[in-house]
């Protein structure tokens, strides 16, 4: 092998020997000491390293709680009690894994809000983004997947229902959620393949993807709450990026400190409080799943209400359910067009005008109220009074319900409109730092 | 904009709306080790012979300040070693068929009902000639399960015009001996459900004080690298 190669990164010793052999020197360059991000990062920043840490703290504790947990209706149940009491430090792996998983969609869906605000999916960005909702889908199939394991009642009829959403769909259905169940009802069979898709198939897709989005990300560059590209303002000796500081050491430093807050929050929660007042680990499902017992509430995890009430919304049409499951799926691939709906002409919000201000602050009352009425019985706030006309005797939170879901919608179905008319400032040439 | 308001007030104003039962709320002190001590007692003696408890080893009662021996003398009765699992001897099989159903397992129930729950549902039974053990309850209507422990609260009656449970006959506690009885079965089956509970949260403090000396180590690591940032 020539010396060249060695020599173009200067390196000797061992570093020289490997650079003969494997990129190593300069993999380190490209993408972390001359990856050169933004120098105005702000808060909303920390999310997407901390949900890359949250993934790896997911694989890490999931291969130990695979160590004793049995994927068998017989055993799944008893075998994370045993995990809970009687495995050294058990009961802490177990808890970072269910904490992890909430706190990982916590995490994401700030990351998603940070791109809504900053454009971040806007040209050149827009495949960068797709591998994101990508990436979002797939982490609800394996949240989906994962929370049958420890079959108890909420694992066992949270996929009950969730497979007989499959049946809905004309013609295909009812043969389709036999298939995926692998029997006429939730068994052993259904925990098995969930078992094998939660800690295969998922997390290997899981992982290609996030690798897919750090790769798209490296290539077109970092966003940045200004939305300017840095890229355009080089250095006219150098070529960098005048705006633009190595990610290593600057980055790495200030992305550890939102890590250790992060953390704290964690432990806090898996220390004092790991049910989380019933959101992160729900009551019912400290009883065993029993086939012949339906809990009278079932609720999904907090993680997926909005989309639930979403599906709760819509009413039937001619008996079949399925308008509000296509709703549903639609209320999540709905986000992968949105590189092509914003119209405007700037990328972050604080050069948007007070329209997209509007709207965005409207979809984002529309998923939290949406997500707190999924987590509870639709009658919750009762019903109209029957004088009032067409309205008297229906559940108040359905009809609730039922206006959030349009202006969820209409979020995203507006948006060419309005994010056209809206009348944005002037974006300055170089980021500011806030 | 008015939408906003209206669903905003609504949202709040459920936010406090009571539950459907209400439910006592039971004192529980997890650092009591005599209250927990006459729990363990009280559910070895009644509770486990139909109950069992399948998840819990009678070793996780030295963390409440039990000796091996002492354990092995008071509250195993089935000849169990004492790094077994609190089992039944009372055949599955036959229970379903006496009450109808199987008593479930109480290693986690304080977890899936709350010990609020199991405070009320326990002072809640009353006397119901139409049912077939003879009892009924306030929480859980129609419960399959007898007033197990009616010779000591005696016997109570649901008043059909108040809808509130009434004394009957007295039983060989009074009704403050009983309720302190039951708070302290209750205050047990919380331990039960997560016998580390104490220690978790001990190893929390130490946890975030951790964090804390990490997170001031970080701010100040990431104040001296972006000194020369503008």
């Amino acid at each position: 092998m020539k010396k060249d190669i060695n020599r173009q990164n200067n390196t000797v010793g061992i570093m020289g020997w490997i650079d003969e052999r494997f990129p190593l020197s300069s993999f380190i360059k490209n993408h972390l000491t001359e990856y050169y991000a933004p120098k105005n990062f702000n808060f909303w920043y920390f999310f997407g390293a901390i949900a890359l840490f949250v993934f790896a703290m997911q694989i890490l504790t999931g291969i130990f709680l695979t160590m004793y947990y049995k994927p068998d209706a017989a055993q799944a149940f008893a075998s994370v009690e045993f995990i809970m009491r009687d495995v050294s430090f058990g009961w802490l792996i177990r808890y970072m894994h269910s904490t992890g998983a909430s706190l990982f969609f916590v995490v994401i869906y700030l990351h998603m809000f940070k791109g809504l605000m900053y454009g971040s999916y806007k040209k050149p960005r827009e495949l960068l983004w797709l591998f994101g909702v990508a990436i979002f889908l797939l982490l609800m199939a394996e949240a989906f997947f994962g929370y049958l394991l420890p079959w108890g009642q909420m694992s066992y009829w949270g996929a009950q229902v969730i497979v007989n959403l499959f049946a809905t769909i004309p013609f295909i259905g009812p043969d389709l959620a036999e298939w995926v169940r692998g029997d006429y009802l939730v068994s052993d069979a259904t925990l098995n393949r969930f078992f094998a898709f939660h800690v295969i198939a998922l997390p290997l897709a899981l992982a290609g993807l996030i690798l897919c989005h750090l790769i798209a990300l490296h290539e077109v560059g970092s966003n940045n709450p200004d939305g300017v590209e840095i890229k355009d303002t080089k250095d006219k000796k150098t070529g960098i990026p005048l705006d633009g500081i190595p990610f290593h050491p600057y980055y790495t430093v200030k992305d550890l400190i939102g890590l250790s807050v992060f953390l704290i929050v964690f432990a806090s929660i898996i220390f004092f409080a790991p049910e989380m007042g019933g959101y992160f680990l729900e009551a019912n499902n400290f009883m065993p799943a029993d086939p012949l017992v339906t809990p009278s509430h079932i609720a999904p995890v907090w993680y997926f209400t909005p989309f639930y009430s979403i599906l709760r919304a819509v009413p039937p049409i001619l008996g079949s359910q399925f308008p509000g499951v296509a709703a549903m799926g639609l209320a999540v691939l709905i986000f992968f067009f949105i590189p092509w709906l914003d119209k405007s002409k700037v990328r972050s919000i604080r050069y948007k005008g007070t329209l997209y201000k509007k709207w965005l602050s409207l979809f984002v009352v529309s998923f939290i109220v949406l997500g707190y009425l999924g987590t509870s019985p639709s009658n919750i706030w009762g019903q109209f009074s029957s004088v009032i006309p067409l309205l008297g005797g229906v559940d108040i939170a359905t009809v609730v319900a039922r206006i959030f879901t349009f202006t969820y919608f209409a979020f995203f179905i507006m948006m060419p409109i309005y994010s056209k008319k809206d009348i944005t400032k002037k974006v300055p040439k170089r980021v500011t730092m806030k | 904009m008015k939408i906003f308001v209206t669903t905003y007030l609504l949202f709040l104003s459920t936010c406090f709306a009571a539950e459907n039962v209400e439910l006592l709320k039971a004192p529980i002190d997890l650092t009591d080790n005599q209250s927990l001590q006459r729990g363990a007692r009280t559910f070895t003696n009644y509770c486990l012979n139909c109950h069992s408890a399948n998840y819990m080893r009678y070793s996780n009662l030295e963390d409440i300040g039990l000796s091996a021996e002492t354990i092995k003398r008071d509250l195993m009765f089935n000849g169990d070693k004492i790094g077994d699992t609190m089992s039944v001897t009372m055949p599955v099989k036959e229970s379903k068929k006496w009450f109808g159903v199987t008593p479930p397992d109480l290693s986690v129930v304080a977890r899936a009902r709350g010990a609020d729950w199991i405070y009320s549902y326990m002072r809640g039974f009353y006397r119901d000639p139409t049912r077939a053990m003879g009892w009924n309850n306030t929480i859980l209507a129609n419960s399959a399960m007898p007033h197990i422990l009616w010779e000591l609260q005696g016997e109570q009656i649901l008043n059909p015009k108040t809808k509130k449970l009434e004394k009957f006959t007295s039983g060989k506690l009074n009704t403050k001996e009983y309720d302190s009885m039951i708070a302290d079965l209750t205050n047990y089956l919380v331990f039960m459900s997560e016998p580390g509970q104490l220690k978790r949260k001990k190893m929390g403090y130490y946890v975030i004080g951790f964090l804390l000396l990490l997170l001031f180590l970080t701010i100040n690591l990431k104040k001296e690298f972006w000194r020369d940032i503008k």
